[in-house]
């Protein structure tokens, strides 16, 4: 068993998949532990308990979206608000599902497609769709198990031991998303030059907006739809991608 | 807010997030072939996540310079190394050391 578990040999059975797949879900887990303790304060901060903070991970398994939310919460934001920030930070999960689509075997019975899409994740995603062929839903099983493990317990954890935590150490977690999504926009920006002339002008505009009289009144939520749909549409418009980008 | 309305909150935004998820993955069984449709969401990600990032994280802790610095150090890992645990570390770290000093 020790010899065969190399990238070439690829399980044959659902079992199998499955244990591949919550090796492979190892680092996620840490990852996501460590972020997740920041979101955990951050939760704290609004008001969540640890049990409410840990059902939030465990159903919205998102780290900008559940960010959103707790600005949303803190906010004391409406429905409206609520649901359509909600649908704007995700909007990616959305485009991954698409494509993870393209991934299943039409065979496959559609409960297995309910299940999946609470996997649909950066980093769940990517592992999955890069198997050869279809894709055994048990793979994206495992490393949703174990990497969401991590997610909601160090949810939980940052809200229960964010509080005995002195202010220096949560002063520095509160970063940690930040960083996180500065790892997930830069480095394709860095091999695209109108990718990150985009990432350099979102900024700009997200600050102009924070600080600007009246533009400042707008909530955090509206602005991060508003310049979505304004910036990202526009940027659609004037460059659309390629062909050969769009395969 | 009151802990039952953040609970019924919490149950919108899951419901939310879950839709967006599970929606393509029920009804769309074809390629997307509309050229805005398919740029605009390669590009949404990208335009969310910097305007979520700047300059909230300048604001995210106590002194204003160490949330710069953070933001370099975040801006250069991110470039050089790449990787999302990593570079959440590395910002944290430099928040946390120049917190010891300002």
């Amino acid at each position: 068993m020790s010899k065969n578990d190399n990238a070439k040999a690829l399980p044959a059975t659902n079992a199998g998949w499955f244990t591949k797949g919550l090796k492979d879900g190892i680092p996620i887990c840490l990852g996501y532990f460590a972020v997740a303790f920041a979101l955990g304060i951050a939760a704290r901060d609004v008001g969540l308990s640890a049990v409410q903070a840990f059902f939030m991970s465990l159903g919205m398994v998102a780290s900008a979206g559940e960010f959103a939310a707790l600005q949303l919460i803190g906010a004391a934001a409406g429905v409206i608000e609520m649901i359509s920030t909600t649908v704007v930070v995700n909007l990616r999960y959305f485009l991954m599902s698409c494509s993870l689509s393209q991934k299943l075997d039409p065979e496959m019975p559609t409960t297995h497609r309910f299940f999946l899409a609470q996997f649909v994740t950066d980093e769940i995603y990517a592992l999955s769709v890069m198997v050869p062929g279809y894709l055994c839903p048990f793979y994206t099983y495992g490393i949703g198990i174990c990497s969401v493990s991590g997610w909601c317990s160090g949810t939980a954890l940052g809200v229960i031991v964010g509080n005995i935590l002195p202010e220096t150490v949560v002063n520095a977690l509160s970063v940690a998303l930040y960083g996180m999504f500065l790892a997930i926009i830069i480095p394709p920006a860095k091999k695209d030059r109108f990718l990150l002339k985009l990432v350099g002008i979102s900024m700009a505009v997200s600050a102009l907006f924070t600080w600007l009289p009246y533009l400042s009144l707008i909530s955090s939520g509206f602005r991060v739809i508003i310049l979505t749909l304004l910036i990202a549409g526009a940027a659609a418009y004037i460059h659309p991608l390629s062909e050969e980008e769009l395969s | 807010m009151n802990r039952l309305k953040i609970t019924l909150s919490l149950i919108i935004m899951i419901l939310t997030v879950y839709s967006v998820r599970v929606l393509p993955l029920l009804f769309l069984r074809k390629n997307i072939t509309n050229r805005f449709v398919r740029s605009f969401f390669h590009y949404v990600p990208y335009v969310t996540l910097a305007v979520m990032t700047f300059p909230a994280i300048i604001l995210a802790t106590q002194s204003v310079l160490s949330g710069v610095l953070a933001l370099l150090v975040g801006l250069a890992a991110a470039w050089l190394i790449g990787d999302m645990f990593l570079v959440a570390i590395l910002c944290c770290a430099t928040v946390f050391i120049s917190g010891l000093f300002l």
